[in-house]
């Protein structure tokens, strides 16, 4: 599904610049559920938002799903990160003037579904995510962990091959967190590819993959013995 | 363009933000609605210029007489110019191609009694032409008339304060007033709209003053109308002939500034005109930079709004909007909000000079108003400039990066 070789990232800072990946290569197949561990300043999320296309690397190669992504225009990368990506961010990222559905809804907006199924379709993803009495609430009356969820329901509502996370659970209570790992347990076990960036070892653990980053280079990839949770 | 989603999004975006769609739109509307206020008062100060102007005849040339500055033809300086009646019929004699009417005036000061009351007015000796140079409306009776000339009738026709002040709520018409030591019916009432100045003087026939005394020909000042189809130029052409015409007769220095002077309606209508035009140049330029302040400030706005949506622009470039799309929305938001405003500033302002309009005569105000292609020009101008203003920082908020903008705080 993913597959990076000799990646490569900088940031200019002015004078000097900052090395940041020193040459990544991994793969990760379909269904996996990957965390990417590291401390904090380690590349993690310059990591995570090259592979979301949100950034782009200096170096190397990247293919998500066969595809090359390189010398990507403005347009197509936001077709491909609405086809084929769903982000889930550590502060939620949710509009705040629209109310859950709305917000899930909006990626189905970009793809030009009309507005009675795009509605459906949120709705019904919402009511995956548990929350579909809270539909026409407003961010700002969600807890943290129902914030969360709209914004796993947002990620999966245009259907994307990959689903990549950036410290979901790190704005959360440990129970709220264990409540959001259990949903992205479940929406794996139901064959999505998942990333998760994380430095939180519990966290790391309900996955079936580390990752660990260090200075810019992997320093440690293996499959785990998941901690697997309870639904709730 | 029309895209109902579109749409949607952007009324969600309108009515969910109030303060900034308020705080914009006002903006937009105080432009329009300053710049229509201030062209419409400066289209009515032109107004009162021309009506002015209007009021009287313009074709209309005064004779004054004076004092000689330069010893000629054997006379001292200092030399007393006097108008007589040979003076009239010589210049209809000699002008008679181009001079219309022709008034001569004696303007005196005399006690005015009625019953036991005294009142003190001007009076001036007249020919009938006196009405219509000066622009007198009668309001009851009749002007003074040929007949009233030749008999040297003990007749007046008087204006309205001068009736108002002296018969009070009496009818005038038919009375008898003493003006001096004569007795005189007043037949006519008239008014003036130059204004009450106008309307406080007493107009008698100027064959029945030159009677009274003993039969002198002099006269005061002369006025003359002449054919409106002379112009501006022909108009000055006239003034200078007849002047260098009077000057030769009574043997005043050509160059002589003083022994005879004159007045020339056209010529000062043309210098006030273009003294209005000046005022209204310069209201325009003040409704100009109101334009273009609200210009700058809906552009700031824009600014500003896009820079506090950087991160919901981020958001949604990551759920896959493309560049277009998010310019086409701030845009199309940017037209909307400036086209209902500007056009609610234009009917504001239109509306404000509608109901101002009498208000302001006392100003020397009137008929403020806007011409609709001026006012619909001045909104159009203001919002192209508002989709420009919103076009170039939705264009700079495309353009950079999503995780740039997602980590906007
Ligand atoms: N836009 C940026 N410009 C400059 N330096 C950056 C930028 N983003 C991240 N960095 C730096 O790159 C390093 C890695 O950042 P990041 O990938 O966010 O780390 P992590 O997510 O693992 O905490 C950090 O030292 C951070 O300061
Ligand atoms: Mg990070």
């Amino acid at each position: 599904m993913i597959e990076i070789n000799k990646l490569h990232k900088s940031y200019d800072m002015g004078s000097s610049s900052l090395h940041v990946l020193k040459g990544i290569n991994f793969c990760v197949d379909d269904g996996e559920l990957v965390a990417i561990m590291g401390s904090s300043g380690s590349g993690k999320s310059t990591l995570l938002n090259i592979l979301g296309m949100l950034d782009s690397a200096d170096n190397g190669t990247y293919d998500l799903d066969k595809i090359r992504i390189e010398n990507l225009d403005e347009n197509t990368a936001a077709e491909y990160r609405n086809k084929f990506l769903g982000f889930v961010f550590q502060s939620f990222n949710l509009i705040n003037y629209k109310n859950a559905l709305e917000n899930v809804a909006l990626p189905l907006y970009y793809q030009g579904i009309p507005r009675k199924v795009r509605q459906k379709t949120a709705l019904s993803f919402l009511e995956k995510v548990g929350l579909k009495d809270w539909a026409a609430h407003l961010p700002s009356e969600l807890s943290g962990g129902q914030k969360q969820r709209v914004a796993i329901a947002r990620a999966l509502a245009s259907k994307p091959k990959v689903l990549l996370a950036d410290e979901p659970t790190g704005a959360l209570d440990s129970n709220t967190s264990i409540e959001v790992m259990a949903l992205i347990q479940q929406i794996n076990n139901e064959g999505k590819t998942i990333l998760v960036v994380t430095h939180e070892h519990d966290i790391a653990k309900m996955c079936k993959r580390i990752v660990h980053l260090k200075d810019g280079i992997i320093v440690e990839d293996k499959k785990i013995k998941q901690n697997i949770l309870k639904n709730v | 363009m029309f895209n109902i989603e579109r749409w949607k999004e952007i009324f969600q975006s309108i009515q969910k933000n109030k303060l900034r769609t308020i705080l914009s739109g006002t903006t937009v509307s105080l432009g329009i609605l300053i710049f229509i206020v201030l062209f419409g008062l400066g289209e009515g100060l032109k107004n009162s210029y021309s009506d002015l102007f209007l009021r009287q005849a313009n074709n209309v040339l005064f004779l004054y007489p004076g004092k000689t500055t330069k010893p000629y033809g054997g006379f001292k300086t200092n030399r007393r110019i006097e108008f007589d009646n040979s003076d009239i019929s010589d210049i209809r004699n000699n002008f008679s191609d181009r001079i219309e009417l022709i008034n001569p005036t004696i303007r005196y000061g005399d006690l005015i009694r009625y019953k036991l009351e005294s009142y003190d007015f001007s009076i001036i000796a007249v020919s009938p032409s006196n009405q219509y140079i000066e622009g007198n409306v009668l309001m009851k009776g009749r002007y003074i008339n040929e007949k009233d000339i030749n008999n040297k009738s003990k007749v007046v026709v008087i204006g309205r304060i001068v009736a108002r002040d002296i018969f009070k709520t009496e009818e005038p018409i038919g009375k008898f007033i003493n003006i001096g030591s004569r007795t005189y019916k007043v037949v006519g009432v008239f008014q003036d709209l130059d204004g009450d100045n106008q309307e406080s003087f007493l107009y008698i026939p100027y064959t029945t003053r030159q009677q009274i005394l003993m039969g002198s020909d002099k006269v005061g000042n002369i006025s003359l109308t002449f054919d409106e189809k002379l112009g501006g130029s022909g108009a000055l052409k006239l003034e200078n002939e007849i002047k260098t015409f009077l000057k030769k007769k009574k043997s005043i220095d050509p160059s002589d500034p003083s022994g005879i002077r004159t007045r020339n309606v056209a010529d000062e209508l043309d210098r006030s005109m273009q003294f209005a035009g000046a005022l209204q140049i310069i209201v325009a330029f003040v409704g100009i930079g109101t334009l273009i302040a609200g210009i700058i400030g809906i552009s700031n706005i824009m600014v500003f709004i896009v820079k506090e949506r950087t991160k919901e622009l981020g958001v949604r470039k990551a759920l896959g909007a493309k560049p277009s799309e998010i310019i086409k929305m701030i845009l199309t938001e940017s037209i909307f909000i400036t086209s209902i405003s500007g056009f609610l500033g234009m009917a504001l302002g239109i509306t404000f000079l509608n109901t101002v309009d009498k208000g302001l005569q006392d100003y020397f105000i009137t008929r403020p108003e806007v011409g609709l292609s001026t006012a619909f020009f001045a909104t159009i101008v203001l919002i192209i400039f508002g989709v420009i203003a919103g076009y170039i920082p939705a264009k700079r908020a495309a353009k950079i990066k999503p995780i740039v903008a997602l980590n906007d705080e």
